[in-house]
């Protein structure tokens, strides 16, 4: 497989007696669309904070691109466009300005040929502000500083994307330009590494997902294997009672037209060609497939922000824990 | 990095409203000056305020005399306050620091940056209040200079009296009452030998200050030079700039430590005052010397004859400990701190 461009051991923060980051083990392979999914309040900030140099770890080592942080971070930096925890630009600068003080700010290394106005037009025709106006960011809709956050980070054409919550603020129009453009970016060889606490998001974007609890990474995986198949499959039928009768105790949960078979030899087809035989009819016959969001209730507290998260933390004592999810990905890539 | 610094703050409409109200101080009391023809006794208010009714040439170093006991330094703590702590809060700080913008290099422009805003804010004054000065009072003879200026203590004096008093109220004085031996206003007694300062021994002092005296006396009737006067003014500005670089380092240095520029801002200006009102307390006399505002004054010798330059040195070299020790600090906290705004 392919080298990995983000790796951390035992990465642990502590801010006084609170636990931000506990002990994690992050690996993010070259041209991975990387999802890091977890709650608010579960620590994702904080570790990408740490990845950029910014927080300093109180324990672990961190490696960005064959490159150990903090110890040289200004040398990796340059190949990193980076989104933390929402834009920021100077309010009563237009975007335009406003990147062209963060361009001038960079080393001068970023000179590739291109003047910096080019380079400050394109990133803004990338992110869909290529005919704002001389509007001062603090005119700005929450979408069109956030399109403007992403501007920053692909200016300097980054190797390594590193984005926290990057569609929030974004209409459904919206969303989907920024997942088309990290779509493009990442086949143009760009790795992605994008935090949020959306599934969704995550869902639609991302081939490898780590998911993170109350600073803690409970499972990173391919996002396919994680919604792998159950072994049972769903029946829809406009008859319901006729299939529970064929099917017998394989049935093993019903809702109105739809049964969960448990135990079927030989798949779907062979399952299909049962029921039809039986004079069953079928509106339509899947493998059950584990949603990312089950996996994920499963694994994580309701938001380690309440109270409830402690119980549930004791609830689930002895449950999934990250070293079964570490050897899986270890596993799956070594 | 420090280019784009300097864009910020000349882009930022803030500096410009910082530097027009600083300006416009001086000019407002120009006018009430000229229209009343009232000017104070001379070693009260203001130093130089009852100068330059005689020659406009000298309302530079009136208008000095009127931003330096607070207007200036709260601009100047507003500014370097501001610098970090100010991308801090505005979020705008991790963007540089992942640009990458080193950390050492983003605090050295910054410091770049506040001391380019002092010295054109001191410019600015200086320049508008002598075209003010100039216009309402005419270029005049300035050699009214050495009457107008307090005596060595009273330079010390001044300190206190233009400080928390707001400097130079242009109205009368009982002039009776008021004027004990041309002395300071603030009723700091004249009697008080070798008490200023706890650095030279009291022989000294006596020494300095019959040197002042006498020189005083003797230039009663000389006029100053229109080039001798530039050169004492422009050391009058140069020292000025430095002893607001002290300012400038404790807001720069409280600006890493908070998030808020209002708490660096406040932090700065409260430093400040604690130490106006260490200077003129006599009991405190033991500390006075290495105060930050302790020399804040000493400009006013330039405008002696000869210059009288004890005060001038001692004060050059306790801001320069003050800039070195707090921008060192700075650079230690910033440096080693964890960015989480």
């Amino acid at each position: 497989m392919s080298r990995l461009v983000i790796e951390t051991r035992g990465l642990t923060k502590r801010f006084g007696a609170h636990v931000a980051v506990d002990d994690v083990d992050l690996h993010v392979a070259e041209g991975d669309r990387y999802g890091f999914l977890g709650p608010n309040g579960s620590g994702k900030t904080t570790m990408v904070r740490m990845l950029l140099g910014l927080v300093y770890a109180t324990r672990g080592e961190i490696t960005v691109l064959g490159r150990p942080v903090p110890a040289k971070v200004a040398e990796v930096l340059p190949e990193i466009g980076a989104m933390v925890e929402g834009p920021a630009a100077y309010p009563h600068l237009s975007g335009r300005a406003n990147l062209a003080l963060l361009d001038a700010s960079g080393p001068r290394r970023s000179r590739d040929g291109r003047r910096r106005r080019d380079r400050v037009e394109e990133v803004l025709e990338r992110v869909g502000l290529g005919a704002v106006d001389r509007r001062p960011v603090r005119a700005y809709s929450l979408g069109m500083r956030q399109r403007l956050g992403l501007a920053g980070a692909l200016l300097n054409r980054p190797r390594l994307l590193v984005l926290d919550e990057p569609t929030n603020g974004l209409d459904p129009h919206g969303i989907r330009e920024v997942r088309d453009l990290l779509g493009d970016l990442n086949a143009g060889g760009t790795t992605v590494f994008l935090s949020s606490h959306l599934l969704a998001e995550i869902e639609a974007l991302c081939t490898t997902v780590g998911v993170v609890d109350r600073g803690r990474l409970v499972l990173e995986d391919d996002l396919d294997a994680v919604r792998g198949p159950t072994g049972r499959l769903v029946v829809r039928t406009p008859d319901p009672d006729a299939a529970a009768r064929v099917l017998g105790r394989a049935v093993a949960e019903r809702y109105d037209h739809t049964l969960v078979v448990d135990g079927a030899p030989g798949g779907p087809p062979a399952l299909a060609r049962h029921l039809v035989e039986h004079g069953v009819p079928l509106d339509g016959l899947v493998e059950q497939r584990r949603s990312l969001e089950d996996v994920v209730v499963d694994l994580t507290g309701p938001g380690s922000d309440t109270k409830r998260s402690r119980e549930h933390a004791d609830r689930r004592a002895g449950g999934f824990d990250a070293d079964t999810a570490r050897a899986r990905r270890n596993g799956a890539r070594p | 990095m420090i280019r784009v610094e300097l864009l910020k703050l000349v882009r930022r409409p803030r500096t410009w409203v910082a530097v027009g109200l600083l300006c416009l101080l001086p000019a407002i009391v120009a006018v009430f000056l000229a229209t009343t023809r009232i000017s104070p006794p001379p070693g009260q208010g203001a130093a130089f305020l009852s100068a330059v009714l005689q020659s406009g040439s000298l309302y530079p170093a009136a208008a000095l005399a009127l931003v330096l006991p607070i207007f200036l330094p709260v601009a100047v703590a507003v500014v370097a306050g501001d610098s970090v702590a100010g991308e801090s809060s505005q979020g705008t700080l991790r963007y540089l620091l992942v640009r990458p913008v080193r950390r050492t290099s983003l605090l050295l422009a910054k410091l770049v940056a506040v001391v380019v805003f002092v010295v054109g804010t001191v410019l600015a004054v200086a320049g508008t209040s002598y075209v003010v000065g100039v216009s309402l009072f005419g270029a005049g003879d300035p050699v009214a200079v050495v009457q107008a200026l307090p005596e060595v203590t009273g330079g010390d004096d001044a300190v206190a009296g233009t400080g928390p008093s707001g400097g130079g109220q242009p109205q009368q004085q009982p002039a009776a009452g008021g004027q004990v031996g041309g002395q300071g206003a603030a009723g700091a007694p004249a009697a008080r030998p070798g008490a200023d300062t706890g650095d030279t021994t009291a022989a000294d002092d006596q020494a300095a200050r019959e040197r002042a005296q006498s020189s005083v006396s003797s230039l009663s009737g000389d006029a100053l030079g229109p080039a001798d006067l530039a050169a004492r003014m422009l050391g009058a500005m140069v020292y000025v700039t430095v002893s607001m670089l002290g300012v400038a380092a404790i807001a720069l240095f409280l600006s890493t430590v908070t998030t808020s520029s209002l708490g660096a801002t406040l932090g700065a200006l409260a430093a400040l005052i604690t130490s106006q009102v260490l200077v003129s307390l006599d009991a405190a006399s033991s500390v006075t010397p290495y105060l930050p505002t302790r020399y804040w004054l000493a400009w006013i010798d330039f405008f002696r004859d000869p210059i009288f330059l004890r005060d001038i040195t001692a004060g050059l070299w306790l801001q320069a400990g003050y800039v070195v020790v707090l921008m060192l600090a700075a650079w230690a906290n910033f440096a080693t701190k964890d960015v989480t705004s």
